[in-house]
């Protein structure tokens, strides 16, 4: 898994290329952590070149959106999900507690 | 196949999936079908390694796939705890974000994901298998 994290002014995007499996989760958990410890909410995940995410990714999700929604002080946003990975976040029940964009560009323009 | 063996870390997933993915491709399974596949047999040792186990490096994961008419039967074999699947409960869906468990998913997505699920125990061997149906 290789992660690019992008510091815009409005918000902060995530590419993440691979496998979000229990060997590669955690470290997802440390990128995100550090956005929000430094005060950052608002959150674009961008998939694209996502190959296979498990509930072990899903829970990284779930967490951060809770933290980033609180206070209402900002929100996790999910970007061009490829279609396996949709199937999963549907069976999951997290697509009614993400916004989910067809690009990364239109979940920026979200913010 | 010859029954493969691998440590019981979270770095042998990648591997395993692998071997999935290429007995999901040998049994003719789509895309989406297959993607299923990978994520049952994903949870399923990662709840080895975490649960079974209680952490990487502490035994082994023995994995084996056959092909039987419609059915892709996949086993795999531990010597961890023996587990229940009566004592997790089923993650509750369709509640609001605040009141979302975190955990529970994995059961759930293999339950999902596979026609079948059974869990055995031959002496202090876990058996799990898994079965897809096709079409």
């Amino acid at each position: 898994m290789v992660i690019e994290h992008t510091e815009l002014k409005r918000c902060d995007v995530i590419n993440v290329k691979g496998r979000i499996d229990s060997a590669t989760a955690p470290k997802l958990a440390e990128v995100v952590n550090e956005i929000v410890e430094a005060g950052r909410f608002r959150i674009v995940f961008d998939m694209d070149g996502v190959d296979f995410i498990s509930s072990a990714g899903l829970r990284v999700l779930i967490g951060t959106q809770k933290n980033c929604k609180r206070y209402n002080r900002g929100e996790v946003v999910l970007a061009a999900v490829p279609e396996t990975i949709m199937a999963s976040l549907e069976l999951a029940g997290f697509t009614p507690l993400f916004k989910i964009f067809k690009d990364g560009v239109s979940a920026v323009g979200n913010f | 196949m010859p029954t493969v063996i691998f440590p019981g870390r979270y770095d042998s997933l990648a591997k395993i999936a692998d071997l999935v993915k290429k007995a999901t491709q040998e049994f003719g399974l789509d895309r989406l079908a297959a993607y299923g596949v990978e994520t049952a047999v994903d949870e399923a040792c990662s709840n080895i390694i975490e649960h079974a186990y209680g952490g990487e490096g502490k035994g082994e994961i023995e994995f084996n796939y056959r092909i039987k008419d419609d059915f892709l039967i996949i086993t795999l074999q531990d010597t961890g705890a023996s587990f229940n699947p009566k004592s997790v409960p089923k993650p509750k869906i369709n509640v609001p974000l605040k009141q979302r468990q975190e955990t529970g998913l994995g059961l759930y997505f293999m339950h999902q994901w596979m026609d079948e699920v059974k869990y055995d125990t031959a002496g202090k061997t876990n058996v799990l298998t898994l079965i897809k149906r096709k079409g």
